[in-house]
């Protein structure tokens, strides 16, 4: 059962990656922002799967952090995509 | 048994990342990539999360993860929708082929 664990994180890093290739290649400033965004939601699983291997309940609280500040950020990106300020 | 329930689900949430993320490299547009990427994405976390909580029970980790579950549930439609306005107003195009723009209909109907 561990292996398949392993087995479950290697596909999330493969995706990490692909997230990674988005950002590169990306033509415009929205596919870096949905590639972003979509990084940060696939960490949050990541995050999980890890407090499941390890045991520690420490990475729960990471993924709950993260998926919060991915969420601020990806606002932040749209509204400067929209061509406003950030208290508009 | 709770094990290899938790597991199952696990497996289903990896299998919808995958896939998620393989929409995100083949997709030819930006609103067919935010279409893919966070809708299947944010399902397969919610899979991931579900078998957390299976695995750990109503302790204090399962209910962290259950708290996590509905954060993502609430905000990753909120944050695509956000995108995908703001490239629509920052005038990427759509993909050739795309037959239909409601919301540029909508914008000219308003200003006309």
């Amino acid at each position: 059962m561990d292996t398949a664990l392993q087995v479950f994180l290697g596909i999330l890093f493969v995706c990490c990656f692909f997230c990674l290739w988005r950002i590169l290649r990306g033509p415009s400033a929205p596919d870096r922002t949905v590639a972003i965004d979509i990084l940060g939601i696939v960490i949050v699983g990541f995050c999980a799967l890890m407090a499941v291997i390890t045991g520690k309940d420490f990475f729960i609280n990471v993924a709950i952090v993260w998926s919060l500040v991915s969420f601020i950020g990806t606002l932040a990106l749209a509204k400067y995509l929209q061509g406003r300020d950030f208290d508009e | 048994m709770n094990n290899l329930i938790a597991y199952i689900f696990m497996g289903i949430g990896v299998g919808f990342n995958f896939f998620g993320c393989l929409g995100l490299i083949r997709f030819p547009d930006i609103y067919n990539r935010l279409q893919a990427g966070t809708k299947c994405v944010t399902l397969g976390t919610i899979f991931i999360l579900v078998g957390v909580m299976i695995f750990f029970g109503f302790t204090g980790t399962g209910s962290k993860a259950l708290l996590c579950l509905l954060f993502i549930l609430i905000t990753s439609p909120t944050a695509a929708h956000a995108i995908s306005k703001g490239a629509h107003r920052a005038g990427v195009a759509l993909w050739k082929k795309s037959v239909v723009d409601k919301y540029k209909e909508d914008k000219e109907g308003t200003r006309g």
